[in-house]
């Protein structure tokens, strides 16, 4: 299982699932009209490391985490 | 490391202090940027959220490059509630020579601003609203939504 975590503005509770690699965590994601706005916008980081492409595999216990766009300062 | 605050950050104690820290170093530039929550569209003021693992990674990755330079850079930032005419951020370098400083502290804060794992929120009529049309998508964001 991995789990899925949502950060700052999306109001989200974390969602464990099977997956092996990033591209069956978009697939389950593209199924929650809730997260429509934010697929185009997040970053994504695997155990708190920013990646770049959906066949990033996954294993058991990972942690995904999606950026919504940031503003600090 | 990052200095992350509950609240207003106390910006004379910070930029004194690290002022002191660094004091007998031979840094010949000082160079802090302090930013403060103005007022303007009826704001109370802003609240921000932090994802520290990031955001600490993002910041020991810029160190590298300052020490490369002879330079050190120090960040303070808020979580939560800041009000207008408060400061929720503080960003620092140091270096033996102005250019460095100077060129490095502009690099620094606007990558800040297009990077750092932090959302902004305006607080206005008791509500918490995330500033959506100023924030800024990280580098590589949307593979979730196809982009690749």
């Amino acid at each position: 299982m991995v789990t899925i975590e949502f950060l700052g503005p999306i109001q989200k509770a974390p969602l464990t699932l099977e997956a092996s690699s990033l591209r069956d965590v978009a697939e389950v994601l593209k199924q929650d009209s809730e997260m429509a706005q934010w697929l185009e916008n997040c970053a994504v980081a695997l155990n708190d490391t920013l990646v770049a492409t959906l066949d990033t595999p996954l294993k058991d216990g990972d942690k995904v985490s999606l950026l919504p766009p940031v503003c600090g300062g | 490391m990052v200095e992350l605050y509950n609240g207003a950050l106390n910006v004379p104690e910070i930029i004194t202090r690290w002022y002191a820290e660094e004091a007998e170093y031979n840094y010949g530039a000082y160079i802090p940027f302090i930013g403060t929550v103005r007022e303007e569209d009826a704001i109370e003021g802003l609240s921000f959220d932090v994802y520290e693992p990031i955001l600490n990674g993002w910041f020991d990755a810029w160190q590298v490059k300052a020490q490369a330079l002879g330079a050190k850079l120090k960040m303070a930032h808020s979580r939560g509630d800041v009000l207008v005419h408060e400061s929720s951020y503080i960003a620092a370098v140091f270096s033996p020579k102005r250019r460095v400083a100077l060129e490095m502290i502009e690099q620094f804060v606007e990558d800040f601003k297009a990077s750092a794992p932090i959302w902004k929120y305006d607080l206005k009529n008791s509500q918490r609203l995330y500033a959506a049309d100023r924030s800024t998508a990280i580098a590589g964001a949307g593979i979730l939504g196809g982009k690749q």
